[in-house]
């Protein structure tokens, strides 16, 4: 399989804090990687640098073996990375259509789609497929900021993967959600996910969930990747269960190995 | 009823209006149209501030680039010989897109308070510079010779009328286009801007540069109202650059809203209606007339006169229409 995506000694202090050591990370197509680690260990840092919203310190990422350091977030999203947000950004004014349609337009990119009426019949419907596919209909002609955190979550990482993207990059999609929620919530992203053969990496707190849906999990702690590999070998980690979990975890929540 | 029938009714009841505000040219008295005629060019000119406002920011210089349409005029009548109307309001809006170009360079880097101080910094400059030019007639300006309607040249009455009529095509025109324009993927997108600027970034597209057409545009139209209105009144002077000036414009956005290009329109009307017997009423107090009528407005109808429009389109029905003329 080839690297899609690839970071060579990328590091990022902030003062005197160490937000991103000397990451060194290959990421191939068709991967699904998940992020843990406690707050402040850098998972949103490693996010935001790989998609141009942060600079680095140091290092260089590479994404389809082209570098993208100094690039703005929307060269990167024009190149087929995009992302989604712990707090979902919406248009919240908008309606949650609206808020595929403008999507859609800017992925159209942009001339001359934006001459024409963002609203057109042929839009709406492209429109209202992506909105199906992620459950959300019935929130369709809702104003953005009145539906609830589940579905923003939802209309948020729909509105990434409006533009195709190769990669896409989830920063805790189910923070915010009430733990009944999660699992659906992260059904219906992967289905969707899966359908376009995106590849993905998300970070998320909750191991069941982490372990449920990748093929591989990277463990940060303050600024460093401690320990990357097979779900099974990353959550067995004694390291990993003293320093990100804090607890021992049992791998009998796994399940059979794959 | 999709978007381009929607559009071509609206531009249908908009062809209608003109043409009932054409014909009236004959039959109104002379001070109606005349108020007419300045109050259509001033709603162009609060048209720049509108666009800007659904982007998110608050111009309070706007005056700039009536001033320049006005100079432009003037000065193309005056220095280069230009007797035609129509060169000549092309002059001036020539002049403001080219400045516009400059300064948005500068502008569009800043957001809230500091871009509305700035484009205040801006039209003050320009404030400075005429009251000290005194071959411009410094403070008290100059006058405008009327101009030729290509290559006619009207007389008395006819030439106020002429003027009103080439507002009316124009102001139609503008709320024509300008509609389409909010209604494209472009003016949709400057809302979204407006709501998140780093989704819009994360959507592939570059808001400074989006912002910065933005802001082009709503120069040129309101150099376009300049030029109106110097044509109009025969005159200009520093005070069309004034502060006091760009309020106002802002004043009229508040009071028509921002909802539908037509709203500064209402507004601009409105405005001069009210402004007009507030003097012949109480010509020392005539401002606290409309310092009342602000506070009312932003207590009982904060998306401005406009809301009074949509709100009855809601109740008729929860229709698209109705919910895009809210948004």
């Amino acid at each position: 399989m080839s690297t899609i995506l690839e970071t060579r000694g990328l590091t990022r202090t902030f003062g005197a804090v160490v937000a991103a050591k000397d990451l060194n990370v290959r990421i191939d197509h068709g991967e699904i990687v998940g992020v843990i680690g406690s707050n402040g260990a850098g998972k949103t840092t490693f996010i935001n640098m790989v998609t141009g919203y942060l600079p680095p310190s140091g290092g260089d990422i590479l994404f389809d073996s082209r570098s993208v350091l100094g690039l703005a977030p929307r060269e990167i999203t024009r190149r087929g990375m995009a992302r989604s947000f712990q707090v979902a950004q919406l248009f919240p004014q908008l309606t949650v259509i609206e808020n595929a349609l403008i999507s859609l337009v800017a992925a159209e990119g942009p001339w001359p789609s934006f001459l024409r009426p963002l609203d057109t019949p042929e839009r709406r419907a492209h429109a209202e497929a992506i909105l199906e596919d992620f459950g959300v209909t019935p929130y369709r002609d809702a104003v953005t900021s009145t539906v609830p955190q589940g579905a923003r979550k939802l209309v948020d990482i729909a509105m990434a993967l409006v533009s195709n993207p190769r990669m896409l990059l989830l920063d805790e999609p189910t923070s915010g959600v009430s733990v009944e929620e999660k699992c659906p919530l992260m059904d219906t992203v992967m289905a969707v996910v899966r359908k376009h053969g995106v590849t993905v990496l998300f970070v998320e707190h909750d191991m069941e969930i982490v372990a449920r849906y990748v093929t591989r999990i990277m463990a940060f702690y303050s600024g460093e990747i401690i320990a990357d590999g097979s779900p099974r070998s990353v959550l067995g980690d004694a390291k990993v269960q003293e320093l990100v979990i804090g607890h021992h975890f049992d791998l009998d929540l796994l399940g059979e190995p794959a | 009823m999709n978007i381009t029938n929607r559009l071509k009714s609206t531009e249908v009841t908009v062809s209608a209006l003109a043409a009932l505000l054409a014909a009236g040219a004959f039959l109104m008295p002379a001070w109606l149209s005349f108020l007419l005629t300045l109050a259509l060019a001033k709603a162009l000119v609060v048209l720049g501030v509108v666009l800007q406002m659904r982007a998110g920011l608050v111009s309070f210089g706007q005056a700039l680039f009536y001033c320049i349409g006005g100079y432009g005029v003037g000065l193309g009548a005056q220095s280069l010989g230009i007797a035609d109307a129509f060169a000549l309001l092309a002059l001036g809006t020539a002049a403001a897109v080219l400045l516009a170009l400059i300064c948005g360079f500068l502008l569009t880097r800043y957001r809230e308070i500091f871009f509305a101080m700035l484009t205040l910094a801006l039209s003050m400059i320009l404030y400075g510079v005429l009251v000290k030019s005194s071959a411009l007639g410094s403070t008290d300006g100059f006058n405008v010779a009327p101009p030729s309607f290509l290559g006619w040249v009207p007389e008395g009455d006819a030439r106020k009328q002429a003027v009103y009529l080439l507002t009316v095509v124009i102001a139609a025109a503008a709320v024509i286009g300008f509609n389409r324009y909010l209604k494209s993927g472009l003016g949709r997108v400057m809302e979204a801007i407006r709501e998140n600027e780093i989704r819009v970034d994360y959507l592939g597209l570059s808001p400074r540069r989006l912002l910065f057409a933005n802001y082009v545009f709503a120069a040129a139209i309101s150099a376009l109202g300049g030029g109106l209105t110097a044509i109009a009144s025969g005159h200009i002077d520093p005070d069309m650059a004034f502060w006091a000036t760009s309020g106002e414009f802002v004043f009229i956005a508040i009071l028509g809203g921002t909802g539908h290009v037509a709203a500064p329109f209402i507004g601009a009307i409105v405005f001069s209606v009210i402004r007009t017997f507030a003097i012949q009423e109480a010509p020392h107090t005539w401002q606290m007339a409309l310092g009342l009528v602000l506070i009312a407005l932003i207590l009982f109808l904060p998306k401005g006169l406009w809301s009074l429009v949509s709100r009855k389109h809601t109740k008729a029905g929860n229709t698209p229409a109705a919910k895009e003329a809210t948004a």
